[in-house]
């Protein structure tokens, strides 16, 4: 079931003119935000499908933008948020791509400043609601709507056991896992969705495990 | 989880008796973890939203920027009170109006609800708050339609989609419609069964409804598919109140909705490249708002 709760179906308030063009990309481009962990100094965008059709009518950059700024999708400031991002020396490129997407409203999104970059694919769903289907080139699924603990680490037996041993340790319950790889023996991408908050001493203490490259709660 | 479609959902709420509302209510608190009465508070807080878009809609000089848009609630509200004859009703051009209201609202990047979706934004607010005033309904009432509206879309967005991209203007504007006219009937004191063919009714008449949106913005049509979305919906409502019933069952009309989405090519599913959006006149607007350097 894609949609679970009625706010769903009635909601979100949002700025309009298109919940799944405006509010959507609003999300995805916030949630990106929340991956990289703070405001990126450079976007670049494409767009595909009918976001990249119809991307400048619906005001679809305007929200990925103000997303990015940490906007909801409420937030007044979204019809200001080209000129915002300008201000606060944020460089957004956008790009149109005729490529076919699985989902017709799908956008990457390059992130980046001068300690880092993230590569993020988000697909619109209707209603609002959004999916990151991509992170850095693994595949997951994130909502955006429940806490999550995202491990990056190599590709090796034990990896995952030793993750679930902490997490039991802390009396932390696994919601949901998935466990993506690029390649055999490459790295891998653990995501999952806990009943508890995971602290920053079980984050450290995850970090400290054997062949783990970095943690991230969202 | 209580429900999975409308069959289900009529079955749990006449088996105890339940309103359509209230089973909406009860898996929320079951489902979300959170208390009856935080619940009920948002979605209060969705329904004061609405009731200011019409507001401003109705009263204040509203105009989207590409200048497609605005102004014609007004008007409608205006000749309803005025002129000696209403063809199609008071209380269905009162529907209509603060449908349109709402709509122009959005197109002008105004707050509203997005009800299942922002396009499709302007009927279940017409529609339940003209409701409202014809019955006389309590605040409790307006608040509960809204949740008897969102059990219905959940069923739809689950078992078929709710996006213009995905299935055409009939997943958007069809799913506000058959909603809102679910809504109404339990707002006139009908049955959870009444409710589900008024469903079937209502989305039956937006089958094979395409999105084409000229310049590719929620303006035109969108707004004057919102209005008569929002006729459809209480006459529909009537319809299932009189005991009319669908041939073909809701969750079937539903599955039919969106195989005729997935059978739609992407032209005509909100990418401004067919249907209105593709006529001569279409596409002079589309260059007048974007210039010259529109590609398409």
């Amino acid at each position: 079931m894609k949609y679970r709760t009625v706010f769903d179906i009635i909601g979100p308030i949002m700025i309009g003119p298109s919940s799944s063009h405006t509010a959507g990309a609003a999300r995805i481009g916030r949630t990106a935000r929340k991956i990289f962990g703070r405001q990126p100094k450079k976007a670049v965008i494409t767009l595909y499908g009918s976001f990249a059709k119809t991307y400048r009518g619906h005001g679809t950059d305007v929200a990925l933008v103000g997303g990015l700024l940490d906007f909801d999708t409420f937030d007044k400031r979204m019809v200001q948020s080209l000129d915002i991002a300008r201000e606060q020396g944020m460089e957004v490129i956008f790009q149109e791509s005729d490529d076919l997407t699985e989902h017709p409203n799908t956008a990457r999104l390059y992130l980046e400043d001068e300690k880092g970059n993230v590569e993020i694919v988000g697909v619109s769903i209707g209603g609002g609601k959004m999916e990151i289907i991509e992170l850095n080139g693994f595949g997951l699924k994130l909502t955006g709507n429940d806490p999550i603990l995202l491990v990056l680490h190599q590709d090796q037996f034990g990896a995952v056991a030793r993750v679930a041993t902490v997490l039991a340790k802390h009396e932390i319950n696994i919601a949901y896992m998935q466990v993506a790889r690029k390649s055999k023996g490459s790295q891998a991408l653990m995501s999952i969705e806990t009943d508890q908050s995971v602290e920053a001493d079980v984050q450290e203490e995850i970090r400290q495990l054997p062949g783990i490259l970095n943690v991230t709660v969202l | 989880m209580k429900f999975r479609n409308v069959a289900e959902l009529v079955e749990i709420a006449e088996t105890d008796g339940l309103k359509i509302s209230e089973v909406m209510i009860q898996q929320e608190v079951e489902l979300m973890n959170r208390p009856r009465e935080e619940i009920f508070a948002e979605m209060e807080r969705n329904l004061e939203v609405m009731e200011q878009a019409i507001q401003r809609g109705l009263t204040e000089d509203i105009h989207s920027r590409s200048g497609l848009t605005g102004g014609d609630a007004k008007k409608i509200q205006q000749y309803k009170q005025t002129s000696p004859v209403l063809l199609s009703g008071e209380t269905v051009l009162d529907a209509v109006s603060k449908a349109t209201a709402v709509s122009e609202v959005n197109a002008a990047m105004g707050t509203i609800v997005a009800t299942p979706t922002a396009g499709a934004c302007g009927i279940l607010p017409g529609t339940i708050f003209t409701a409202a005033e014809k019955l006389k309904s309590d605040r409790e009432t307006m608040v509960r339609a809204l949740f008897v509206a969102g059990a219905i879309g959940f069923c739809i967005a689950n078992n078929a989609c709710i996006s213009g991209a995905a299935g055409g203007c009939q997943a958007e504007v069809g799913s506000a419609t058959a909603m809102a006219a679910a809504a109404v009937v339990e707002m006139a004191g009908g049955t959870p069964s009444q409710s589900a063919e008024a469903v079937a009714i209502a989305l039956k008449n937006m089958l094979g409804l395409v999105c084409d949106p000229v310049a590719g913005l929620v303006e035109a049509p969108c707004v004057k598919r919102n209005a008569m979305g929002a006729a459809i919906a209480m006459v529909a409502a009537d319809m299932a109140m009189a005991g009319v019933k669908s041939v073909i069952p809701t969750d079937e009309v539903i599955e039919a909705m969106y195989k005729i989405g997935q059978s739609m090519p992407a032209a005509l599913r909100e990418t401004a490249l067919g249907g209105l959006a593709a006529t001569p006149t279409g596409r002079a607007l589309e260059r007048q708002i974007f210039g010259n350097d529109v590609k398409k």
